[in-house]
């Protein structure tokens, strides 16, 4: 049972494996995921290791595993939805494993090549009909104009683009041949030139778009081309024109000499493209089978595969004893789960079948230990921005449990509005209540899983916002009266202090708390909602949120100074509580916490009667660092005896600094010189002397500028309302203050655009920064009062882990 | 049939959760100003001439609260018309969503 107050005990052990029964007992720990293994052979390299075959036969069933995964998602089969988590195969199960995928890949690349094959055909085939269709054009030209040449026969004319008959041209004794083909259109200019700079004009290239796109087999691209048909006289120009053909890669395919040998073969073509056609259906449905068969399996292998390849890397990590028979493994083990963690080992050697069961055996160790915190779903997400700025030293005391509440509470002081707080908490709701649901957990979106994952802390800043928001008396920028405000107007008007021309010839009156019945009392809970209507809301809320700001940060940071007592006392280092603890504590308290004292002593102390004569706490507080206490007699004293006070205070904040000092180096050169028997490092005064003033100038010159601050917490709450305020006055006060009729039309749209404007800004702006600088105020202001920050965490051998990298592959 | 769905999922859901906010607030705000509350008083189109007439300034006051008010009921129920088109949307998309393509 693991507490979040510390981190837990850890222990090095020593696990002594059984050479039969390893890989075992390491699938046991994985699937539980109790122990950290440690590198026993650190020098070796990947491939000098033990179990690097295995490692390969792995990776050679993850290789095929891979590819038949994406050919079942290119062919869009639906992988199995459940969460399904098979154990590792035993080494005699991987052999049919291996069997069953080399056979599937087989069987997979020879269908897909058969495929291409049959794609190929098909282009050609259709490629063929495309062309014969189209120089069918070019000879039906010639054929017209044949009869109307009939007396030119014996001079062809070469200007003309249609194709001499084949039978004109046999008379000249010249012959003419004809090559014909396809060639995609992005080549047909450069092609066309060619062709005349090299034949000089004997031959000629007519050509005829084909309509459709055609697809490429190889990257399946559609692709536009052009059929062609050149004639040329003579044999050499023919050899030529078939040599630029090849350059240019055009498919080129016989030309038919009559219509009729045209007719025959693009019958022949037809038949013949219908049956290409069915054979591919044919395929693809033998080939969607063939998938659909293997999807089911094909998952869980491959789980499998990867749990076997992590247990071969740990049982890398082991090293082998001298008789070679047994394995030794180094583990960092919490002390609480080191029964667990016999027990486990008990099982897996007594499943496996061996003679010798396994054991462990803990062992003393000077390396410090991993941090250990263990947490659950509501506590994971508090500790993970604690571990941000630093995962906690062994055994230090931790700051999440306080976290918990502090954060949100400090975020609600810079965001209080009781109509963004409970947007906020409804958002965070509704995460909360479907974490289950599967869609909300995959998506791969990086912002919604960083929202996500903070659900509860979102959560509870939302619900700290809603009292907040309340203690405010802000929501949406208007305040609620729900008691009834305690000041009353009336009372003005009837002690004669108003009168009633007055409304017309001033723009801003002033209640008098002084006159009677005009403050009835403070308002139960929270701000007065007056002040929403009064024009120096911002003067006096200023005031508060300053004063507030200043007694929290005090209280928070006074708590982490004393947190790190329970240090001082865990760690034995007890003078440090009188050296460190106290004169830390001293200094903060006499100075800050009389600031605190003082704040709190005038709120109770002056009434409105004693107003005019209320001193100023600031210039008091200078005037104690400065020692004058006669200065400006027309400062009253706070209180009576005030002058003395202040002497004695600041001279003890002085004293202790000193013997800070002394006793530090003092006590420190004690301690050292009675453990350095068994130390080999000697005690440096110097070192410690230096250590330790800078420490102490850290502290207190980090005093005052932590306190100032927390300011910031004034600084975002007014930001906050003020946003809020000019929101609703240039936005919902436009919709709201138009009188037509047709004005309600405008409300419409005004609060679409309000409430668009309201989420982005108000609440994702706003909340962010809140979110950003509460963080920093724990991360600086209240950790470095105690905190150290500087251990490792503890990465326990897990099964679990696997999973998420397999999602991050983007096979799912 | 043309298809009735005109939205995306998100779209839908969006307008959906728009809706029924602006229900509630509009709901809220038309009671507060029905009421007369003294704090919603900057967002009442009143005038210099209301104030002046010192007989009938309170009657004027009132008056433009509650037609303000009758303006912020008048938008929750063009909100719930809106809220329910988005529902029907909603479902639709779910629909579609467990055809097999």
């Amino acid at each position: 049972m693991g507490s979040l107050f510390r981190s837990e005990e850890m222990c090095m052990a020593q696990l002594f494996l059984q050479s039969a029964s390893a890989y075992d007992c390491i699938r046991e720990l994985g699937e539980l995921g109790l122990v950290e293994f440690r590198d026993l052979n650190p020098s070796v390299n990947a491939f000098q290791r033990k179990f690097v075959t295995e490692i390969k036969k792995c990776e050679e069933m993850e290789r095929i595993l891979v590819y038949l995964l994406r050919e079942i998602k290119k062919a869009d089969i639906a992988l199995p939805e459940g969460e399904v988590n098979p154990s590792a195969p035993l080494p005699k199960h991987v052999m049919g494993i291996m069997e069953q995928l080399q056979r599937l890949e087989l069987e997979l690349s020879e269908v897909t090549r058969n495929k291409e094959k049959l794609q190929k055909n098909l282009l050609e085939m259709t490629e063929y009909t495309h062309m014969l269709r189209i120089t069918r054009h070019f000879v039906q030209r010639s054929a017209e104009r044949d009869t109307a040449q009939t007396q030119y026969e014996e001079f062809p004319v070469l200007e003309r683009e249609s194709v001499m008959d084949y039978t004109s041209m046999q008379r000249l004794g010249a012959k003419l041949g004809f090559i014909s083909g396809l060639i995609s259109r992005v080549k047909l200019e450069a092609f066309e030139r060619m062709l005349w700079r090299v034949c000089k004009g004997y031959t000629i290239l007519s050509y005829g778009e084909i309509e459709e796109t055609l697809e490429e087999p190889v990257n399946g691209e559609p692709t536009r081309t052009v059929v062609f048909l050149i004639s040329y006289w003579g044999d050499q120009i023919g050899q030529k024109v078939k040599k630029i053909c090849d350059c240019y890669h055009c498919h080129l395919y016989p030309y038919p000499t009559s219509n009729d040998e045209r007719a025959i073969v693009k019958d022949g073509l037809h038949t013949r493209i219908q049956d290409l056609h069915t054979v591919l259906q044919r395929t693809e449905e033998y080939l969607h089978q063939v998938l659909n068969n293997a999807s089911e399996s094909v998952f869980i292998w491959m789980i499998q595969v990867r749990k076997m390849k992590a247990i071969y890397h740990v049982l890398n990590l082991c090293s082998f004893d001298v008789t070679n028979k047994c394995l030794i493994a180094e583990v960092w083990c919490p002390v609480n789960d080191l029964p667990t963690l016999r027990r486990t080992l008990e099982d897996a050697s007594r499943k496996s079948g061996a003679t010798v069961p396994s054991f462990v055996n803990r062992i003393p160790s000077n390396d410090t230990p991993p941090t250990l915190i263990r947490t659950n779903k509501f506590t994971s997400g508090f500790q993970n921005i604690v571990d941000a700025y630093g995962v906690g030293s062994y055994r230090e005391v931790n700051p999440a449990p306080y976290t918990i509440i502090t954060f949100p509470f400090l975020f609600a002081v810079m965001f209080g509005d009781l109509g963004h707080g409970t947007l906020m908490a409804l958002f965070a709701l509704w995460m909360v209540l479907y974490e289950n649901d599967r869609k909300l957990k995959k998506t791969r979106n990086e912002f919604w899983n960083t929202f996500f994952e903070g659900r509860y802390i979102i959560l509870m800043m939302g619900m700290f916002s809603v009292y907040t928001g309340i203690i405010y008396n802000d929501c949406f920028s208007k305040s609620l009266n729900v008691f009834g405000s305690g000041w009353s107007v009336k009372a003005m008007f009837k002690n004669d202090s108003f009168l009633l021309n007055m409304t017309h010839t001033h723009s801003f009156l002033t209640l008098d708390p002084n006159t009677k019945g005009v403050f009835n009392g403070p308002y139960p809970l929270g701000i007065d909602p007056i002040w929403n209507l009064a024009s120096n809301r911002l003067t006096f809320l200023n005031s508060y949120k300053m004063k507030m700001s200043v007694i929290i940060g005090i209280v928070h940071m006074t708590f982490g100074v004393i947190l790190g007592v329970f240090n001082h006392l865990h760690f034995g280092r007890k003078f440090n509580i009188i050296l460190v603890f106290l004169p830390e504590l001293l200094f903060l308290l006499c100075l800050f916490g009389y600031l605190g004292f003082m704040i709190l002593f005038k709120w109770a102390a002056f009434t409105a009667q004693d107003s005019s004569r209320a001193p100023s706490i600031l210039i008091h507080f200078i005037n104690m660092f400065l020692f004058n206490t006669q200065g400006d007699s027309s400062q009253t004293p706070l209180y009576t005896g005030q002058g003395y006070e202040r002497v004695r205070r600041s001279s003890e904040e002085d004293i202790s600094l000193m013997r800070a000092y002394d006793l530090e180096e003092g006590s420190s050169l004690e301690s050292h010189s009675s453990s350095s028997d068994g130390q080999s490092e000697e005690f440096d005064f110097a070192d410690v002397f230096l250590h330790q003033s800078i420490h102490t100038i850290e502290f207190c010159l980090g005093c005052v500028s932590n306190t100032a601050s927390y300011l910031r917490l004034w600084a975002l709450s007014l930001a906050h309302a003020q946003l809020s305020e000019v929101l609703w006055s240039m936005v919902m006060r436009v919709g709201l203050r138009v009188d037509t009729t047709l004005g309600v039309l405008l409300l419409v749209p005004v609060f679409g655009l309000f409430a668009v404007l309201t989420v982005f800004i108000l609440l994702v702006m706003e909340g962010l920064s809140a979110f950003l600088h509460a963080l920093r105020l724990h991360w600086v202001e209240f950790q470095n009062k105690f905190y150290s920050g500087a251990g490792t965490k503890f990465s326990p051998f897990a099964f679990a882990f696997l999973h998420t990298s397999f999602e991050n592959d983007g096979l799912l | 049939m043309t298809s009735l769905l005109f939205c995306g999922p998100k779209l839908s859901a969006c307008l959906l959760v728009l809706s029924i906010w602006a229900v509630i607030m509009m709901a809220m705000l038309g009671i507060f100003f029905s009421t007369h509350s003294a704090l919603l008083l900057e967002d009442v189109p009143f005038t210099e001439e209301d104030i002046h007439d010192e007989q009938t300034a309170l009657q004027n006051i009132h008056r433009l609260f509650n037609q303000v008010g009758y303006n912020c009921f008048i938008a929750a129920a063009i909100y719930v018309v809106v809220g329910f088109v988005s529902f029907c949307q909603v479902r639709l998309n779910k629909r579609n969503e467990y055809l097999v393509h």
